[in-house]
């Protein structure tokens, strides 16, 4: 099922919390939201699950509206909120069981489901026990059990990872990669790795309105714009190579970052690639080229670009 | 199975997973079989086989215990965060509200299913009035659904489980009190209104074994419209 968002806007008060954000989300699709803290992810999330009323604008699921069609949309959803909610006074075999039948899951067939989910989700050794009893880490597995119980086409995760240790996180993250083969997919994080590791699609919301769109590599070409090389040259003095260097017509910037080791950082004009130009300086002059590292813009300074004031 | 009935029965097996249904059993029974047996205008001095004393006092430890018990039902879910997730499963808000008012429902028929042995001592000693004693049980129970909706209103518009509490025997002092006093204190149409109004007066009649189609609408609009104020407090999220 696709998800469909036109201009959404959402006012707490005198803040806009969502302001004309319009997606557009395709089944078999993972999507990270990304964003600093209040910047409108969490409320997104919940005006598409029913639980936050549309201030303005429109939601459609499949081909529905989530104004007109809600209560009936929400048995194709699965939802984790952020801070995980739970009934701590129920065991967790019981609390599946609830979240089946209230899902609607067919009586002969939730046994079923529950103990696929709890396989999947790596519960089998706490089943019985109450969920006030378990680890954070383990409520955190729950969560995506009740969200994931009544096999719904569309996942909503508010943050799934936190509080999972590095070995769950990555069984979780290949957990949601193989979901988001069929189903719809949007989950919000605040770990960078994490929504290059699982997401298809990146976007970088601040203060309510999308800033960025697109895969990692993408958002990497569109903010890159100028190619960055470390390199590391030997059989000459420094100064000689960095006056060669400025010489070659596509360089913008040299920038000698290590004299005795003679390692530079080249910046080439917006636009064009000075790797070649570097390889064939360097036969020219019988120079040998022992390093050329492409410098990669991190997400993270994508990131912080973007959301920055 | 019906949400509606999945919805209550997880609310009645965390009443006895808490012990709190325990607790309300064991003081209630312990109350009101005191001051029905033992203690004060006891049974046995009415003269006749009649259960209208154990109805009188039932009245009022119903009236204690109901918003002890229905000050958790939403605003617990409220403080932790659990409505988010409730709110999202294939549910309305009205089958939310409907199942866990039946919840509490269901505890205080089988605290009265408890008192049973009361009306079988009573049928042995004498000739006991089965028509009045079935009323005063059918009145007990909308007395209990009036505040038990009550209850779930005053729950619903806070996360404090105590101020929830407060609110709801506030409500019920003025049915349950003093819209009966302030009856007796005006006259004319102002007092008679007053009286209407006093759950008190539309009790009486039934515990006496008179169904009047008043008491009953009397009673199914004040569920009604405390079902609906509390369905109306879960719905007003979608506005704020």
């Amino acid at each position: 099922m696709d998800i469909r968002i036109e201009n959404l806007t959402k006012q707490y008060g005198q803040q806009r919390a969502v302001d004309n954000l319009s997606i557009q989300v395709r089944t078999g699709e993972i999507v990270g939201f990304l964003g600093p803290n209040g910047a409108g992810k969490s409320t997104t999330m919940k005006m598409i699950t029913g639980y936050l009323g549309i201030g303005e604008g429109k939601i459609f699921i499949g081909d529905k509206s989530v104004n007109e069609h809600g209560d009936e949309l929400k048995k194709h959803i699965g939802y984790l909120p952020e801070n995980n909610p739970l009934y701590l006074d129920m065991p967790v075999v019981d609390y599946l069981q609830f979240c089946a039948a209230l899902q609607g899951v067919a009586t002969s067939s939730i046994d079923q489901r529950i103990r696929s989910m709890v396989k999947k989700c790596g519960l089998n050794a706490e089943k019985h026990k109450k969920i006030g009893e378990l680890s954070k880490g383990y409520r955190q597995r729950v969560g995506l059990a009740q969200a994931m119980i009544h096999d719904p086409e569309i996942l909503i995760l508010d943050e799934p990872t936190t509080g999972l240790d590095p070995n769950q996180i990555v069984e979780i993250r290949k957990l949601i990669r193989d979901l988001g083969k069929e189903k719809t997919v949007i989950l919000s994080t605040h770990i960078l790795p994490e929504v290059e590791a699982t997401c298809d699609r990146i976007l970088i919301i601040n203060k309510g309105k999308i800033v960025a769109d697109g895969t990692a590599e993408n958002l990497r070409k569109q903010s890159a714009g100028q190619e960055i090389v470390k390199i590391k040259i030997e059989d000459a003095a420094a100064e000689a190579i960095q006056h060669e260097l400025r010489r070659i017509k596509t360089v913008d910037l040299v920038e000698l970052v290590d004299k005795n080791e003679n390692r530079f950082e080249v910046q080439s004009q917006s636009g064009s690639s000075s790797k070649r130009a570097i390889f064939n300086l360097c036969v020219e002059k019988g120079w040998v080229l022992t390093e050329l590292i492409p410098l990669e813009t991190r997400l993270e300074d994508i990131f912080r670009n973007l959301t920055v004031n | 199975m019906h949400v509606i009935w999945i919805i209550a029965k997880r609310e009645l097996l965390s009443f006895f997973d808490s012990l709190i249904a325990y607790i309300m059993l064991v003081l209630f029974l312990g109350f009101s079989g005191f001051f029905t047996w033992l203690f004060g205008s006891d049974i046995f001095f009415a003269g006749q086989a009649s259960l209208e004393v154990f109805f009188n006092i039932a009245f009022w430890t119903l009236f204690f215990f109901i918003p002890a018990l229905t000050m958790r039902l939403l605003a617990e879910e409220r403080k932790t965060g659990t409505i988010e997730l409730l709110l999202t499963k294939a549910v309305t808000d009205r089958e939310i509200v409907v199942g866990k008012f039946l919840s509490t429902f269901l505890l205080v028929g089988i605290a009265l299913i408890c008192t049973l042995p009361y009306v079988i001592t009573v049928a042995n000693i004498g000739m006991l009035d089965v028509g009045q004693a079935v009323c005063g049980y059918v009145g007990l129970l909308l007395m209990s659904s009036a505040y038990i909706s009550i209850g779930l209103y005053a729950s619903s518009i806070t996360s404090n489980q105590i101020v929830a509490f407060l609110l709801a025997l506030t409500i019920g002092l003025f049915f349950h009190l003093l819209f009966g006093i302030l009856a007796s204190n005006f006259s004319g149409i102002v007092g008679q209104v007053f009286n209407t109004l006093s759950l008190s007066n539309h009790f009486e009649s039934m515990s006496r074994g008179v169904v009047d189609t008043r008491d009953l609408i009397y009673f199914f609009s004040i569920i009604l419209i405390g079902l609906f104020l509390s369905e109306l407090s879960l719905t007003k999220r979608n506005t704020q």
